[in-house]
């Protein structure tokens, strides 16, 4: 069994910068800007980076130009693109290379410019002829097509999305960082305009700017940091197809696999998660993954959300931050499910801390449900 | 002889036929490639589609007038394999799971794609 996780590598500095709208900067300055800031908080200067994990919106070497920009020669680089996911995935290839001892102090950074950026919105996907001449809006219509089925094979409702929507506005309106941060009304979400049926613009995640970075020691090391450590505990990958039409069940995610091997390699289950961080492109995704992640029986999300259950208050905090759908969503959102749990699991969450957070679940998603990985991350308690 | 996918995919649709793959003891499978996706076999031959087959998701684009709404569906076909495409012949928003369509093979570009239709409006029109 791969023990990768469990407590053998640790986080100990998660920053983000440019959170909104940041003129002005391309999206390497606000990766760099919030590269620096998770560094001056773990103590570590950019010269002890010998581990880089980047995957810029635009630029496919970025890990070469990015190491350029920092100035530094990094033993490893790393740019594995699997979508908005990918960032989970370099944790479990630093995680690796961290135990053998290949690398030393990894930094995994992502950013972009996409709200006020002149490139406009960026897509990594080539052009398919089995798909182009129906001309889905992608991504929407790949999630709008799976939240047909899961409407139709489990009765989730519009009601259903409108909680996912207003839940992840009420943690926004908790966090001074995030984009939009004014309650959601019914009134407000049912007038929305429709994108691709049945989703709305406010079944969307944002468009912001933002960058985020995360750097990570070995567990000896940890100790010896300026920054608060949190462990990585479990990380499971798993992909089951990348068009949406070549999905097996479009109701139910890959995630189900990379959770069971997260949870399995962090020895928890979902009951002993204290705070979540799902990947939340699209309202659908939280009603699949608190599902596929083992945290309702499938087909229970959308009642569990309605009760309020991960809602500030609520039994289970999902998406404590505001999530994509109201704190922020620069292209890809995956990394920031990390620095909010790093957050959550160090106490310095402000105003929506979850009071004693031990144990948090940290989920990426890439493509049109193409790619799921999920990271159990621990706090102080877990070493 | 090489199975060169999409040119031959796309040879048959201009003859009117809208072919799957399959390999030998195999299930058929979409779309084209060079081997069976799972297995690897590259013993393919081409099978006629039936055509016939059921909405398995939908959803209708919204377009900023005067551009008209449009619908995209995944259709599970009578021989197993779903494929994206449109539902026409129907409004966008009437297309439902689990209705029966029917391929038409309709000119797209430079070439052709495959779209679909209700089976009751289509009864009596061909293909």
């Amino acid at each position: 069994m791969n023990n990768t996780g469990r407590a053998s590598t640790a986080l100990v500095g998660a920053a983000t910068f440019g959170i909104g709208e940041a003129p002005g900067f391309t999206s390497m300055d606000l990766a760099a800007r919030a590269a620096l800031a998770a560094l001056e908080e773990s103590g570590f200067r950019v010269a002890d980076v010998d581990g880089l994990f980047i995957g810029l919106p635009s630029d496919f070497l970025s890990g070469l130009s990015f190491a350029e920009y920092l100035g530094i020669q990094p033993k490893l680089t790393n740019n594995n693109r699997t979508g908005g996911s990918a960032f989970l995935t370099h944790l479990g290839v630093a995680a690796r290379a961290l135990e053998v001892g290949e690398i030393d102090v990894a930094l995994i950074a992502y950013g972009s410019n996409q709200r006020t950026g002149t490139g406009g919105l960026v897509s990594a996907a080539s052009p398919n002829p089995y798909e182009m001449p129906y001309k889905p809006r992608l991504p929407v219509s790949a999630y709008a097509l799976a939240t047909s089925r899961h409407m139709h094979e489990y009765g989730t409702t519009r009601d259903h999305l409108f909680a996912v929507a207003q839940s992840a506005r009420a943690w926004a309106g908790l966090n001074p960082e995030a984009f939009k941060r004014a309650p959601l009304s019914r009134e407000e979400y049912f007038a929305a305009r429709m994108v691709s049926d049945p989703l709305s613009v406010l079944d969307c995640c944002l468009v912001t700017d933002g960058a985020a970075a995360v750097v990570m020691v070995r567990r000896e090391r940890a100790a010896d940091c300026k920054g608060a450590p949190i462990y990585l505990l479990g990380l499971g990958e798993a992909t089951d197809h990348y068009q949406i039409a070549q999905m097996p069940d479009l109701t139910t995610s890959a995630a189900r696999f990379s959770g069971a091997r997260a949870y399995a390699q962090a020895r928890v289950s979902p009951a002993d998660v204290d705070v979540v961080e799902l990947y939340d492109a699209f309202t659908i995704n939280t009603v699949m993954f608190l599902e596929d992640l083992g945290f309702c029986k499938k087909g229970e999300a959308g009642d569990f959300i309605a009760s309020g259950a991960i809602a500030p208050g609520g039994s289970l905090p999902v998406n404590t931050n505001g999530g994509g759908l109201a704190c922020v969503h620069p292209g890809m959102y995956g990394l920031f499910t990390v620095v909010e749990s790093y957050r959550q699991l160090t106490g310095s969450a402000g105003e929506r801390q979850v009071a004693s957070a031990e144990i948090a679940v940290a989920h990426g998603n890439g493509g049109f449900l193409s790619s799921q990985v999920t990271a159990v991350l621990g706090g102080a308690s877990t070493a | 002889m090489d199975i060169q996918p999409d040119r031959e995919f796309f040879a048959f649709l201009a003859q009117g036929k809208f072919m799957l793959q399959c390999a030998r003891g195999g299930r058929p499978f979409f779309y084209p490639r060079v081997a069976e996706p799972g297995t690897g076999a590259r013993d393919l031959a081409w099978v006629e589609a039936s055509g016939l087959g059921a909405v398995y998701a939908t959803t209708v684009v919204r377009s900023r007038p005067p551009q008209a709404d449009y619908n995209v569906a995944v259709i599970e076909l009578d021989e197993g394999p779903r494929m994206l495409s449109r539902v026409e012949d129907v409004a966008p928003d009437q297309v439902v799971i689990g209705m029966r369509v029917i391929a038409q093979i309709v000119p797209f570009e430079d070439h052709h794609t495959v779209i679909f239709r209700p089976v009751e409006r289509a009864e009596g029109s061909g293909r």
